[in-house]
């Protein structure tokens, strides 16, 4: 996709208002890049038409591994490699001692689904420490909301769109690099 | 709105009345066939095929004694002054089989009433806004804790020393524990305290139903804010009558045996049966048309609880299970060892249908909105519910002479078509829309 030079910028200060403003923006058939706001707006990636997270699936399949693991490693342990008698405990299977390995199977299911899901959350959205803040505006962490669209040789148009939606600013940005 | 129970559905709960009531007349009969002059006979029938019953058993003295020996390791109230023979035995558990399959369906079914009771007090309390619209279909659920729980009460009464060997002055002459708790197991104390938890909780029952109704046409909230106040009575009065209630119903069965969980483990199994009545009711009357107000959202709601409810009655289940397994100490796991080897397949199988099936066909999110997939996934926990119940009376009353055959399946048929005939007659005495809530408006508009 060729990379747009300029984008505009309108600044809403609702979240109703830019809400509406999205719908309005989408029924007409323009692209939204991004949008920034302060907090988590209900509905907003519906509105926008985002598809929908696969986090959870994720999750489960980590889950899946969490628990395999445990197993295995119980097995190994406890089982096969040096099956003990401790305090009477029948090691002679995986399954007559199963019961006691029951707590830490759950936890480490839930430790890896847990931890796994968040740093694939991290990966997903390119967050970590030191990374530079994307933040075309600052007043958009505190009270105002942005929607960013790209100028194809309509920015008149878009203008008078936007202002029409009730946006109270319209900036036209220059692009000098490729933010992605 | 209005709801009207067809004739269609008063016939076949009046069928299932009658049926399952010849059905368990039939398990009476051929279970009390079996005598004192004929239960040899029976034995050696192959009716019963298992490897210690034939071989243990024999005319010469000494293998009949051999198993006397066995039997009161087991059985504890056949000890010295009281031994039973091993025919008297198994007689015994054979008299005692439709008694205690009526006890298990008679409670099964009350106990989802009082679990949706329970379910209703918590909403109530904690002012939820999303069930309102439910409120109705709770309402026709619980009018069945009355009458179920007096059913209950009549099985026991019936059942006596059957279904409590605490209730035989015989075996209590010779047993110094049953001796011991006699201050709490005694036949009146028991009664009347069944008696003092129904009231209670029917008093609950009646008084909430009439503030819910004479909400609808009253003008301002008084009607509703009395009801949070007496539901929240409710749930102090339930958690304590609740925990006695299954000592005295289900523990007793084993009164050489207690667990400090089992009240919660008990509830955990009426509640999570409760609301899965709820979801399948409400699927069933929105399919209809009746239940426009309700929509998926709710449904996911149910479902989630069911979901969750059901993990919880599986950790329940689990502490209960693993700290007696892993402490193995004889008085105590003498209960899971009696199960575990006769009761194998409903123990276990109890386990995988209430954990891993509604685990993994309600974890996902679209799902919970699908009605069969709910309707499907709530069978799926009743019937493990059932064998919950099944296998905490079962092995204490006919020990490893359980099977589910006719006076089971009769049994359950009979009060299910009772509970039927009560929930939907109750369904449509009043609209099934509460609409006097003050919640209404935010729970017709509930959205997830």
């Amino acid at each position: 996709m060729e990379a747009a030079s300029k984008v505009i910028h309108a600044i809403y200060n609702d979240d109703d208002i830019l809400m509406s403003a999205v719908k309005k923006v989408k029924a007409e058939k323009h692209h939204i890049e991004e949008i920034y706001t302060p907090f988590p707006v209900h509905g907003l990636d519906k509105a926008m038409g985002l598809a929908p997270t696969r986090i959870a699936i994720t999750a489960f399949m980590y889950g899946c591994v969490g628990l395999t693991v445990a197993i295995v490693m119980m097995n190994f342990i406890m089982i096969k490699d040096w099956p003990q008698d401790i305090g009477g405990k029948p090691s002679f299977s995986y399954l007559e001692n199963m019961p006691a390995f029951v707590p830490i199977m759950f936890e480490l299911t839930v430790f890896f689904a847990a931890h796994l899901m968040v740093i694939t959350f991290y990966l997903r959205s390119r967050m970590w420490p030191f990374k530079k803040a994307e933040n075309p505006d600052p007043r958009t962490t505190d009270d105002h909301f942005l929607m960013e669209i790209a100028i194809h040789n309509n920015e008149a148009d878009l203008t008078s769109l936007l202002k029409e939606t009730g946006a109270v600013e319209i900036n036209i940005i220059d692009k000098d690099e490729d933010a992605h | 709105m209005e709801y009207k129970i067809s004739n269609r559905l008063k016939i076949a709960s009046i069928i299932l009345v009658l049926v399952g009531g010849l059905l368990w007349g039939w398990g009476y009969m051929s279970s009390h066939a079996v005598t004192k002059d004929n239960v040899s006979e029976y034995m050696n029938d192959g009716h019963h095929d298992e490897g210690h019953g034939d071989a243990s058993h024999g005319d010469e003295h000494g293998g009949a004694s051999a198993y006397v020996v066995e039997a009161s390791e087991g059985d504890e109230h056949a000890e010295e002054g009281h031994e039973m023979t091993h025919e008297e035995h198994v007689l015994h558990q054979i008299h005692n089989r439709p008694y205690a399959a009526l006890y298990v369906a008679a409670f099964f079914f009350f106990m989802i009433a009082l679990g949706v009771l329970a379910f209703y007090a918590i909403q109530y309390a904690s002012q939820a806004g999303w069930s309102p619209v439910l409120f109705r279909v709770m309402e026709g659920i619980t009018a069945y804790v009355l009458p179920g729980g007096i059913l209950v009460l009549l099985v026991a009464a019936f059942g006596g020393s059957h279904l409590f060997i605490w209730m035989d002055p015989e075996v209590v002459a010779h047993d110094e524990i049953i001796q011991a708790k006699e201050g709490w197991l005694n036949k009146g104390w028991f009664f009347a305290r069944g008696i003092i938890f129904l009231a209670g909780w029917s008093a609950y029952r009646y008084f909430s139903r009439k503030f819910s109704i004479a909400q609808d046409t009253v003008e301002g909230n008084s009607n509703f804010k009395k009801n949070f106040r007496i539901s929240a009575a409710f749930l102090v009065f339930y958690i304590y009558t609740e925990s006695m209630m299954s000592w005295d119903w289900i523990m007793s069965v084993d009164p050489h045996w207690f667990s400090t969980l089992f009240g919660w483990y008990v509830f955990a199994s009426m509640f999570v049966s409760g609301i899965t009545v709820i979801a399948l009711i409400t699927i069933y009357l929105k399919s209809k048309g009746l239940l426009e107000f309700v929509n998926d959202s709710h449904l996911h709601d149910l479902a989630k609880f069911m979901f969750g409810i059901s993990i919880f009655w599986t950790y329940l289940w689990f502490s209960q299970f693993m700290l007696i397994w892993y402490s193995n100490i004889p008085e105590e796991v003498v209960y899971f060892v009696a199960r575990i080897e006769d009761y194998k397949l409903p123990f276990f199988g109890m386990v995988a249908m209430n954990f891993v099936f509604p685990l993994l066909l309600l974890m996902n999110s679209d799902y919970k909105r699908i009605p069969w997939f709910v309707v499907m996934a709530g069978i799926v926990i009743l019937c493990g519910h059932y064998l919950d119940i099944f296998n905490m009376i079962m092995p204490a009353t006919v020990s490893d002479r359980w099977f589910i055959g006719a006076p089971e399946l009769g049994a359950i048929c009979f009060f299910a078509g009772i509970f039927l005939f009560v929930v939907f007659t109750a369904l449509s005495k009043a609209p099934l829309l509460a609409k006097g809530n003050p919640f209404l408006k935010e729970s017709e508009n509930f959205h997830y």
